[in-house]
């Protein structure tokens, strides 16, 4: 067990150097001059682009940025935005939770639709139930996000306006407008992911039926309710739980654009931001944190994989 | 070939599985409305008429016209050349640049092994469409580079689906043999394994198309992929936003047409893999 | 009867020193309540001296007074700065206003001004640095009185004190923040920095030591970046914010219908443009590049009413030079060419092109502009153009125009009030924004005698001769609008004053 941890954590440390060359090098193929973007006006004088480069080692070879920049990153110093001249660190800090409320509700709608309609369909196996739950979750898993989010927007705000069409209130700020804020873009965000849950949940729970213990329940005569709920329900549950974590990764991603059409101050409008600003050093920083959130959510559903099933411990 | 070859059996199995024939002939139709589309639609996707904006959907224009007077049916039509070409050729592309390296790393093994498994890790810790978005913008905003900018985001789940087709062929006993006879072990490793890599390649390359037509309409929506006046959903529904109170029916149409090929690929993509691949035979 | 007496004198005693008046009368009860505005984009770095975006300005508004200011008609009123005078035409004496102070509680004097006006000419990064490159010193005369020496004569120099040049930072501030004064700015506007949330709000409150506080009636402005124009909409029709700038003339008939929103549409200073790629680079060898009547008979084939009217419901203003209407150097002769698609096809025979003629436009990805390229591209095919649109961020943008990686552009100015600030940085061939490097040796002799000449007629006659040889001969640049601020806020908020520079003016606004 001590020694698969330390095999995985061996893993990321290559993974995430790989990573960061990665990131800058791209960025050095990035069109958009840095120096001219922050010259602006003055873009026609050679004495301030010299100047900026200078100050953003930009006149430096391209191996000696690369390590100012990491050893500045191991110390946990991203850089500043050139925009703004915020830390980037304080900016991420900033915008996580934002996305991380998203996230949580996002999982909880995609929670309260797709496990429910995974064990219904396991359940009722090939019959119009089973087909419809499946039909929903492919539904689901096919509506671009963003399109979705539209016509959401389209019904419920400017046709029946029940809610706001975008923007964003902190939980901390007032809870209830927080809510109506982000109900949508959590919808949106959690409608795939319960498609994903619900195939899931669906698999797992019919493997878990057909295992010899739930026979031996239901020869001994216990209510179908009870062995599904019981025995089944339990087993099934395991991939659910680490699946979680790695849908994760999926919902920064999906995120981005739902960010953008929701104008929500999260960590995907950050970095669309960011990219079309060629503010580099925030784009390092959010891929950088995106990827190490990544890595780190897949060790723990790896983790908690095992903790659930003790059978993979001896492997 | 007897009548009861592989072959046979999946392509019973998916036959009988309705809903994929669905979706495959969903996706037959589109293909035939992209390719036909200079015959099929009723106007000219890039004609403007100042004396047509926005106006609903009628028996002229079946989805309304866009903000510079055009067709929305026409554009529709016309859209799914790009979405389909951007889905099939940016996924052919990130096979032909994920399964030679996974099948190198696989057969290769050690450093080569190491050093691929990892930038493919690394690629994957970055959510695919972040990725795809960051590629896109170095590139520059056109069609062919938010092709590519999906075809190198998509490349390493076929990097590792090559690699664990050639691990398992490695260890096969057949793979020990061949190399007894002296056989050279690449060109074994190709036979062999090539032919075995293609069910599981066929089963998520289209459900990658279906992962790549969304991923091109994202682009096109941020303005990095089809450039005006060349339709595409995804573009379409970014000036729809600007109208959504006033012209409705722009943001509708474009956003079914995705949803629905979308929709069939996906379908199509579940019936194959039922078809070819065994272990994850319906009960 | 003596108290009453007592009482008159030493009210007469505070109307003379109003900073002494704050501190003995008993005032009217501190202001309550929040203004929230709504902007079309995410300002960025908040220090006067390093800033470049429109949206910043409108922050900074509320934040940093400026020497001087402007009012509806464009002509320059005291702020800071009580009043001025030109002792020869290279030396400005400025007398400034006694008893402000800046939200750090220190004193603003002559001292602070030359402070600000050097920071501006010496930082490095300044943006500010062009715009007063003629200045030569500025120096204390006494504590309320500044005197600018100027390099040459500068008719357009007064003007550039009216903007984020003018605004005067505490140097004590300053100098321990550095580089992160942005991150706090301290100046001497009605409210001060709180806090700054990227991309979602910027917060000021309420500076109890404003020096003409009487006519500020909110304790907090929050500021927040809507970049989307249907959100802005809403929001403002909700009521989340009271105020919302720079809409879409879409929303000007929704936001009338609605008796609780107002409309107000202001001509704003700046203009659109097609910057052309004449001499800049090998990109500039194109027919279009070369030959002046290609460019003509392109402007002969757009219809600029039409664009008007379809992309922005006829609410802006068509014309055919940078400045606007509503400015005092507006050329009234100068209007654009009815289009003429059957001359367009002549003057390009002429011109001995082969149609179609492939010309590439770069188009900033921005909705409605993308929009006016599709139209465009629709109205020169007609003359025989095959127009490709390459939409591109504007970063990228920035770089390809600058090195020339392009043959025309469709572009924007925001706009200044001299308008100097308009022609001479776009178009003298040592203009920094030049990027096409249209080069004719009288065109700058024009622009650099205008920038000089300080009186009405005269300059507005140079200015007249510029424009016959820069657009009606050489068709440098083709202008196509000037657009219209339109901005909506809530019917309860009284006090607004539309003024060209699309600046939101927090001094006497109230909420009803």
């Amino acid at each position: 067990m001590i020694g698969w941890l330390l095999r995985r954590l061996a893993q990321i440390i290559p993974t995430l150097l790989i990573l960061s060359v990665m990131i800058f090098g791209l960025q050095q193929l990035m069109p958009g001059d840095p120096a001219l973007i922050l010259a602006g006006e003055e873009r026609g004088d050679p004495v301030v682009l010299a100047q900026i480069r200078a100050e953003l080692l930009l006149d430096r070879p391209i191996a000696e940025q690369y390590f100012v920049w990491v050893s500045k990153v191991v110390q946990g110093d991203f850089g500043f935005s050139w925009r703004i001249r915020m830390p980037v660190s304080q900016l991420i800090l900033e915008k996580l939770p934002v996305t991380f409320q998203l996230a949580t509700m996002a999982f909880v709608i995609a929670i309260v639709i797709g496990v429910p309609l995974g064990i219904l369909s396991a359940v009722r196996r090939d019959t119009p139930t089973d087909w419809l739950a499946n039909a929903v979750a492919l539904a689901g898993i096919s509506t671009p996000n963003f399109w979705l989010g539209i016509m959401m927007i389209l019904f419920f705000s400017v046709n029946l306006g029940w809610l706001p069409p975008s923007g964003y209130v902190p939980l901390t700020e007032d809870w209830r407008a927080s809510l109506a804020t982000t109900i949508m873009p959590a919808f949106v965000l959690g409608s795939g992911i319960a498609g994903v849950l619900m195939r899931h949940t669906r698999a797992a729970m019919m493997t878990a039926m057909a295992q010899d213990y739930v026979r031996t329940a239901r020869a001994k005569g216990m209510a179908e309710g009870v062995v599904v709920l019981k025995h089944a329900f339990r087993n099934a549950l395991i991939p659910v739980v680490t699946l979680g974590a790695i849908e994760f990764g999926r919902l920064l991603a999906g995120a981005v654009l739902t960010e953008q059409i929701f104008t929500i101050p999260g960590f995907g409008k950050l970095i669309v931001d960011a990219v079309f600003n060629r503010d580099y050093p925030v784009v390092q920083g959010v891929v950088l944190a995106t990827a190490l959130i990544f890595v780190v959510l897949s060790l723990v559903a790896d983790l908690l994989y095992m903790a659930i099933n003790p059978r993979l411990r001896q492997a | 070939m007897n009548a009861d070859s592989p072959r046979r059996r999946a392509l019973r199995r998916f036959f009988q599985h309705r809903l994929a024939v669905l979706g495959l002939v969903v996706v037959v139709v589109f293909i035939l409305a992209a390719v036909l589309a200079p015959w099929v639609a009723p106007y000219d996707p890039i004609q403007t008429s100042w004396t047509r904006l926005r106006k609903p959907p009628s028996a002229a224009f079946l989805f309304g016209t866009d903000e510079n007077g055009r067709d929305v049916f026409s554009r529709v039509l016309w859209g799914a050349r790009a979405s389909l070409m951007a889905g099939v050729v940016s996924v052919l592309a990130a096979m032909l640049m994920g399964v030679p390296l996974g099948l190198l790393a696989g057969l290769a093994g050690k450093w080569t092994d190491a050093l691929i498994s990892r930038i493919a890790d690394a690629m994957l810790s970055v959510p695919f469409l972040i990725l795809a978005i960051a590629l896109a913008a170095f590139l520059g905003p056109a069609l062919e580079n938010a092709m590519l900018a999906i075809a190198i985001s998509a490349a390493p789940v076929f990097v590792r689906l090559a690699r664990g087709m050639a691990l398992e062929a490695r260890s096969a006993d057949w793979f020990e043999a061949a190399r007894a006879l002296g056989n050279p072990p690449w060109r074994t490793a190709l036979l062999h394994v090539l032919p075995n890599i293609v069910p599981p390649l066929l089963v998520q390359g289209t459900l990658a198309i279906a992962e790549a037509i969304i991923a091109e309409a994202s682009l096109s929506f941020l303005g990095l992929g089809q450039q005006p006046p060349q339709p595409s959903w995804g573009s379409m529904l970014n000036s729809a936003q600007r109208f959504l109170t006033q012209a409705p029916w722009m943001a509708i149409y474009p956003g079914v047409a995705i949803f629905v090929v979308v929709l069939a690929f996906n379908v199509f993509g579940d019936g194959l893999r039922d078809a070819l691949d065994p272990r994850s035979q319906r009960r | 009867m003596i108290r009453r007496m007592l009482l008159a004198a030493s009210l007469a005693l505070a109307a003379a020193a109003p900073a002494l008046a704050q501190a003995t009368l008993p005032q009217a009860p501190a202001p309550t309540g929040t203004l929230r505005i709504a902007l079309k984009d995410d300002p960025d770095i908040m220090d006067p001296t390093l800033a470049r975006t429109y949206t910043g300005r409108i922050v900074f508004a509320a934040l940093c007074d400026k020497l001087f200011d402007i009012d509806e008609k464009l002509e320059i009123v005291p702020q800071l700065a009580t009043s001025y005078k030109w002792e020869t035409p290279t030396s400005l004496l400025i007398t400034l206003r006694d008893g402000v102070t800046f939200h750090d509680g220190e004193k603003f004097d002559a001292a602070a001004v030359v402070y600000s006006l050097n920071r501006h000419m010496t930082m490095q990064g300044s943006f500010r640095r062009g715009e007063i490159s003629d200045m030569d010193t500025a120096v204390v005369v006494d504590p309320l009185t500044v005197r600018i020496t100027l390099k040459t004569p500068s008719a357009a120099f007064l003007s550039q004190l009216t903007d984020r040049a003018g605004m005067i930072v505490s140097p004590k501030a300053a100098e321990a923040a550095g580089r992160d004064f942005g991150l706090h700015p301290v100046c001497t506007g009605p409210f001060s920095f709180v806090e700054r949330v990227a991309q979602d709000r910027i917060v000021l409150q309420r500076y109890p030591g404003y020096w003409d506080a009487g006519r500020i009636h909110f304790a907090r402005v929050i500021y927040r970046p809507i970049p989307d124009n249907n959100a802005r909409l809403a929001n403002v029709q909700t009521g989340t914010v009271e105020f919302a700038e720079r809409m879409e003339p879409d929303d000007v008939t929704t936001a009338r219908a609605n008796p609780r929103l107002a409309v107000a549409q202001v001509p704003q200073l700046g203009y659109q443009n097609i910057t052309i790629n004449i001499t800049n680079g090998p990109r500039a060898n194109t027919p279009m590049g070369r030959d002046a009547r290609v460019r003509h008979a392109f402007e002969l084939a757009l219809d600029r009413a039409t664009i008007n009217q379809v992309v922005y419901q006829g609410a802006y203003t068509p014309t055919a030079q940078a400045v606007p209407p509503a400015n005092p150097y507006h050329v009234a002769s100068l209007v654009p060419e009815a289009r003429n698609v059957e001359r367009a096809r002549a003057l390009l025979r002429e011109a001995g092109v082969t149609t179609p003629l492939a010309v590439d436009m770069i188009v900033p990805n921005n909705p409605d502009l993308r929009q006016v390229a599709e139209v465009i591209q629709s109205m020169v095919a007609e003359a025989g153009f095959n127009l490709k649109l390459s939409t591109m961020e504007f970063a990228s943008s920035l770089q390809v125009t600058t090195r020339g990686e392009f043959e025309t552009y469709l572009a924007g100015w925001s706009g200044r009030t001299d308008p100097d600030g308009n022609i001479w940085s776009f178009l003298h061939s040592r203009g920094p924004q030049n990027d096409g490097r249209y080069n004719n040796p009288e065109v700058d002799r024009l622009a650099d005698a205008a920038r000089a000449e300080t009186d009405h007629d005269k300059r507005l006659a140079l200015y007249t001769q510029l424009w016959q040889i820069a657009v009606v001969q050489d068709r440098a640049r083709i202008y196509l609008w000037h657009a219209t601020n339109i901005v909506i806020y809530s019917a309860r908020l009284a006090g607004y004053r539309p003024i060209s520079d699309g600046m939101i003016r927090v001094q006497d606004l109230r909420l009803q």
